[in-house]
């Protein structure tokens, strides 16, 4: 990996003067991917916020070729650009050694829901591509709804406090990293902003690995989780140290856990700070609170075994 | 106001030409190969299917240089074409029915990023009740999408316009997405006598392509399919949508000219056919143009001053052009292989009267719904037609409301 002094002085992917939110997770992560990124970068993007904060005509705050045609098809949309340059590449319409990197990019309801299946296509057909989830846990561009990625017990605009349900979204969230790992392509990673150095050496993996990568990456978004702009580095690193957001990956069908914490702080320090998770602190929902811990236990062991696993299986 | 059809082409034909034996589907492959796609965004759907299936297999023998992506469904066919097209591809792709209806959302999208991919498209009804066989449904459905839509009487003309689609979308003045239309299995799968170009010959008339975009080959970096808020320019950007749609009228009469000239096969918007003196006369597309075709000879034999508009551009809608055309006579019967579900009849019907209001004299018209599902039409259903043309009274017409046609009671 490059230094960091070096990648300080490369340009911005996103340049200012975006309408991102302060504190938003997205752009930090596309221009940390951006710095990673050797070949020019070719961007697609899912309809939401990333997209529509970017490019409001006639402004763009893309330094590279972009592209945004729906909400569901983000992968596919990036597919038949990547084979087009195949195609042209082959007619000798550009040239033999040009290298370029094709990232789409989704937020959670783009990717975990309606675009699933556009991604799981891609992703399959074996596109030289990246693709890269940023993942704020709802439908943030309108307000707030849950999706399949939303975490159990978050109140959202669709999964609100009522008399009978008084824990927010009642469903676990959709394990979408294994779902990916499970297409058995080259690359599959999660990743933190906390965590930076990890995330940019797998971004760079993702990049220079032939074939398909997937990157999940956790996008801490202050409007929806109703915390304070300035601490979404810190509740990414709580997300990762309480193990609700562990950072792995697996590589060609390796498992690996990038970073496991010596003493796992209860997920209860990652919920308290979070405006959607208020309802949980509330007298009677001890017992969901309990429950959250547990599944995050669960999830977390299940984990290390499948690394362990891939270990032993190595070491055979 | 553009000639709606074309002068004598008294030129020797150029093109080297081969007579073929072949199904719509297999020419209609053919000529997507001969226009050296660069890449196929495709999906299998009946009856459109062995036009994939081809094109995958002149892929396999390198017949077909470009890239092969076998999408997962035809939403991801559609939004992969577009990928393609706006990275700077010549993209490809075919569908029929349920596949166009998953397709919606991006046809739109297609035509609005002004993308000028090339579609056949294999007329299929609609579900429900589930059915395969040809109806114009699903084209009906999309006609105010933004896509140039171009309908076929048999192989040779599907061949030829799909030839052709591609010189029309690509025109600078154009740049938009096109549908060649073929009535699903009876001319999609039934094997024809045609004459095909040699693909150097088709080759060099399709010419290299033009794409809208070129995001992989310039040097400036471009932003595709931007936001555009409230006091945008989302107004604007219809307009000019609108007035490339109308120009490709002009341009598909252009590149017909020229088609004409190298395989001596001419054709305008519609075809007119003894209309000049017809007295009554049916406004039909696709394969039952050959149908009605068949009983205006018979009932011209018989003395009968009958005739025929077969549309072959349905979008941009030749609606001046068709007044022009068929406002001398007494009684127009207007046919629809799609029912309008709106109350009034087919789309067909709606249009083509509504092309007439202004007319000081205007004829009497008698709309149908025919052949739903593949249901056949026959010469003498197509008879029945005239007959009733003949004894419309227009003291009691009312030029509204629809009749159907071979339909059991």
């Amino acid at each position: 990996m490059a230094k960091l002094k070096d990648l300080t002085h490369k340009e911005d992917t996103l340049g200012s003067g975006h309408r991102l939110c302060p504190g938003c997770g997205a752009s930090i992560i596309v221009n940390q991917l951006g710095r990673m990124s050797e070949a020019p970068m070719v961007v697609g993007c899912a309809t939401g916020c990333l997209e529509v904060a970017t490019t409001i005509y006639p402004y763009t705050a893309w330094n590279v070729p972009f592209i945004h045609s729906a909400f569901e098809n983000s992968a596919a949309t990036v597919s038949g650009m990547e084979a087009a340059y195949e195609a042209l590449k082959s007619k000798g319409k550009i040239p033999a050694d040009d290298k370029r990197n094709f990232v789409a990019f989704g937020g959670d309801g783009g990717t975990y829901d309606i675009g699933f299946q556009s991604l799981s296509g891609a992703m399959e057909r074996g596109h030289n591509m990246t693709y890269v989830c940023y993942d704020n846990g709802a439908y943030m561009n309108t307000g707030m709804q849950r999706s399949s990625a939303t975490p159990y017990g978050a109140a959202t605009s669709t999964t609100p406090i009522g008399t009978h349900a008084t824990a927010g979204k009642e469903e676990y969230r959709k394990d979408l990293t294994a779902v990916m790992a499970a297409h058995n392509i080259p690359y599959v990673a999660q990743a933190s902003l906390s965590n930076w150095k990890d995330l940019m050496r797998k971004a760079e993996k993702a990049f220079t690995t032939p074939g398909p990568a997937f990157l999940n990456i956790l996008s801490p978004c202050p409007r929806g989780w109703r915390t304070e702009p300035g601490d979404s580095i810190e509740l990414s690193r709580l997300a990762v140290s309480t193990c609700y957001w562990p950072i792995f990956e697996v590589d060609n069908g390796e498992w690996k856990v990038n970073h496991r914490p010596k003493n796992k702080v209860p997920v209860t320090e990652f919920l308290k700070p979070q405006g959607r998770f208020k309802h949980l602190f509330a007298k009677g929902n001890e017992k969901v609170l309990a429950h959250v811990q547990e599944k995050i236990d669960h999830d977390w062991d299940q984990l290390l075994w499948k690394a362990d696993f891939s270990k032993d299986r190595t070491a055979e | 106001m553009p000639k709606t059809v074309l002068k004598e082409v008294k030129n020797t034909p150029k093109a080297q030409q081969t007579a073929a034996a072949l199904t719509g589907n297999s020419a209609v492959a053919m000529a997507l190969k001969q226009a050296d796609p660069d890449v196929v965004s495709a999906y299998p759907i009946t009856p459109q299917t062995t036009i994939v299936e081809e094109l995958a297999a002149y892929a396999a023998r390198d017949h077909l240089k470009g890239k092969f992506v076998n999408v997962e469904s035809e939403h991801s066919a559609m939004s992969s074409a577009i990928g393609a097209a706006a990275a700077g591809a010549r993209s490809v792709t075919a569908t029929s029915s349920q596949g166009l209806a998953l397709m919606w959302e991006m046809l739109y999208i297609a035509a609005g990023l002004r993308l000028p991919i090339i579609m056949p498209m294999a007329n299929r009804a609609l579900s429900a009740p589930i059915n395969i066989h040809g109806d114009h449904s699903d084209a009906m459905g999309a006609r105010d999408t933004g896509w140039i839509q171009l309908f076929s009487e048999d192989a040779q003309e599907a061949y030829d316009n799909t030839l052709m689609s591609f010189r029309v979308a690509e025109h600078k003045d154009v740049k938009l997405p096109c549908i060649v239309n073929l009535d699903g299995f009876i001319i999609s799968h039934a094997i024809a006598r045609l004459d095909i170009m040699s693909d150097d010959d088709a080759g060099a008339f399709i010419g290299e392509s033009s794409p809208t975009y070129g995001m992989l080959t310039d040097d400036h970096v471009e932003t595709v399919g931007a936001f555009d808020g409230l006091g945008g320019f989302y107004f604007e950007f219809k307009r000019q949508q609108d007035e490339a749609l109308q120009k490709a009228k002009e341009v598909l009469l252009d590149v017909s000219n020229e088609f004409a000239a190298l395989t001596g096969r001419s054709y305008g918007l519609f075809e007119e056919y003894m209309l000049e003196d017809a007295e009554t006369a049916i406004v039909v597309m696709s394969s039952a143009g050959g149908t009605t075709r068949v009983a205006v000879d018979k009932l011209r034999a018989e003395g009968k001053k009958v005739g025929m508009l077969k549309l072959r551009m349905f979008r941009p809608f030749p609606a001046d052009e068709i007044a022009a055309a068929i406002g001398h006579c007494k009684a127009v019967a207007i046919l629809d292989r799609s029912h309008g579900l709106a109350g009034t009849g087919g789309p067909m019907g709606d249009e083509v009267k509504a092309a007439m209001y202004h007319l000081d004299d205007r004829p009497e018209c008698l709309n149908y719904v025919y052949g739903l599902g593949g249901r056949d039409v026959t010469v003498e259903n197509i008879e029945s037609v005239y007959s009733d043309l003949d004894s419309l009274d227009s003291a009691t017409n009312s030029n509204t409301g629809f009749r159907y046609l071979n339909i059991r009671d």
